[in-house]
């Protein structure tokens, strides 16, 4: 196979790669921004005294966690017209990788909060600090540093969805791969090339994971 | 109208649970065979063997770093340049049975690492054979902390499953977009499809669930 692998075929769609990599690269940025902020919403709510708010997000994160991306962006990109409302693919796109993720961040930051024990937030309260200077000086320094891993394992998933929105016909990077199979009929060329993009992408955050980890060691060792 | 779609979607119920028979029938085969190929791969990445070890380990972030969706493509567009004709079922069944393989191998390399070092020790001191060891020393113990991990990654290949109807396996997400086609209720349709995914799922996310807390209570009462 590798004989006949056409570098040259590469190389000439190299700027549409690079574009679409850009594209996967600012979607997956956006979705994730959106998903962080629709997590922290909905771990909020979860573990809220009302029973009705909390039953809401629950809802909300088991549904999405239970049903597949695919039929989720589908469910938009085909749905929200029968509803009378149009959006842009790129839009719709966003939309649901960014509630599919926010469950599955709501989850992580859940898992965060509830691990640090209780006795210390008792002894905050009993320190005369109230319920923002707990969260800010107990709470969340510990709980980012037990969440980063997961996170950025999350992100990693993020990343790898995008590439679903090219079912839905917006450039990114399988799509690159998907012309230049249609186009020239080199499946290998294309789709190999799209892969060693994720690739770059997984390589990077799983450093960024790994050098985390090491370092929350480091700090709690002193 | 709405009422008329909503029949229409009655009267096509069959073909959906055809669909729902394809997306069983898929991601049974992919996780029976996955689960023996991972656990095959778990216990070789646990072990001493340095070249098979990271030769699996670069294998498994391959895998890991790239969407399932190329992969998919890759199996269905690439194989048969190399002489591998597939339809689209047995290329599905092989690319999901891959992934399956890849993140099931590092749970059980995970739960086998987990065993402390001095039940190894201990059973090589009273003779046991590397076999014997592996089947009634370690494997018994690790399962404790595989187990449910292991059915937290059933429930997401299960839904990963979703994303081979983009090679034209009918499967329930198939069966939604042909659908929609016909009955133009994006909502009503993949509120279905996600209806029929959430049936299959939300027993194996309990079943998870319960097994994390029950495996728990044993760990702790020992």
């Amino acid at each position: 196979m590798l004989e006949t692998f056409n570098f040259r075929v590469i190389l000439e769609y190299m700027p549409l790669y690079l574009q679409c990599f850009t594209a996967t690269l600012w979607l997956s940025a956006v979705s994730l921004i959106g998903a962080l902020s629709v997590g922290i919403v909905a771990c909020a709510m979860r573990l809220s005294q009302s029973r009705i708010v909390s039953r809401i997000s629950g809802i909300y994160i088991e549904s999405i966690r239970s049903t597949p991306l695919l039929a989720q962006l589908y469910f938009f990109y085909f749905g929200l017209p029968s509803l009378g409302i149009r959006l842009p693919e790129a839009v719709t796109g966003i939309l649901a990788l960014t509630l599919n993720s926010g469950a599955y961040y709501a989850e992580i930051i859940r898992a965060g909060i509830q691990a640090i024990p209780y006795g210390q937030i008792e002894a905050g309260i009993a320190s005369g600090l109230n319920y923002f200077q707990r969260m800010r000086f107990i709470v969340l320094p510990q709980a980012l540093g037990l969440t980063i891993k997961p996170m950025l394992g999350q992100a990693i998933v993020l990343v790898k969805d995008s590439s679903l929105l090219s079912l839905i016909s917006i450039m990114e990077l399988t799509r690159a791969g998907q012309l230049l199979t249609s186009d020239r009929f080199m499946p290998a060329e294309g789709f190999l090339t799209t892969a060693a993009f994720y690739l770059v992408v997984y390589y990077i955050l799983k450093s960024i994971s790994g050098w985390s980890e090491k370092r929350l060691i480091f700090r709690e060792a002193h | 109208m709405w009422s008329f779609y909503f029949s229409e979607l009655i009267h096509s119920l069959p073909f959906f649970l055809k669909g729902l028979w394809m997306t069983v029938a898929v991601s049974g085969l992919s996780l029976i065979m996955g689960t023996i190929i991972g656990f095959i791969w778990g216990i070789i990445r646990a072990s001493r063997n340095k070249i098979l070890r990271s030769l699996i380990g670069a294998w498994v972030d391959l895998i890991r770093g790239t969407p399932f969706l190329v992969q998919v493509f890759i199996v269905f567009f690439i194989l048969p340049g190399i002489g591998i004709e597939l339809e689209a079922f047995p290329a599905a069944v092989i690319a999901l049975t891959n992934l399956a393989a890849c993140f099931i191998c590092e749970i059980v390399a995970g739960g086998i690492l987990a065993v402390p070092s001095g039940q190894r020790e201990a059973a090589r001191a009273s003779g046991l054979s590397a076999y014997q060891q592996l089947r009634y020393i370690i494997l018994p113990q690790a399962m404790r902390t595989i187990l449910p991990p292991l059915v937290g990654q059933y429930v997401l290949l299960v839904k990963d499953s979703s994303v081979v109807s983009a090679i034209g396996v009918v499967d329930v997400t198939r069966v939604g977009w042909l659908t929609v086609q016909r009955i133009p209720e994006g909502i009503m349709v993949f509120g279905l499809v996600g209806i029929l995914y959430f049936v299959i799922c939300y027993p194996l996310i309990n079943l998870s669930n319960i097994l994390e807390r029950r495996m728990t209570v044993v760990a702790t009462k020992l």
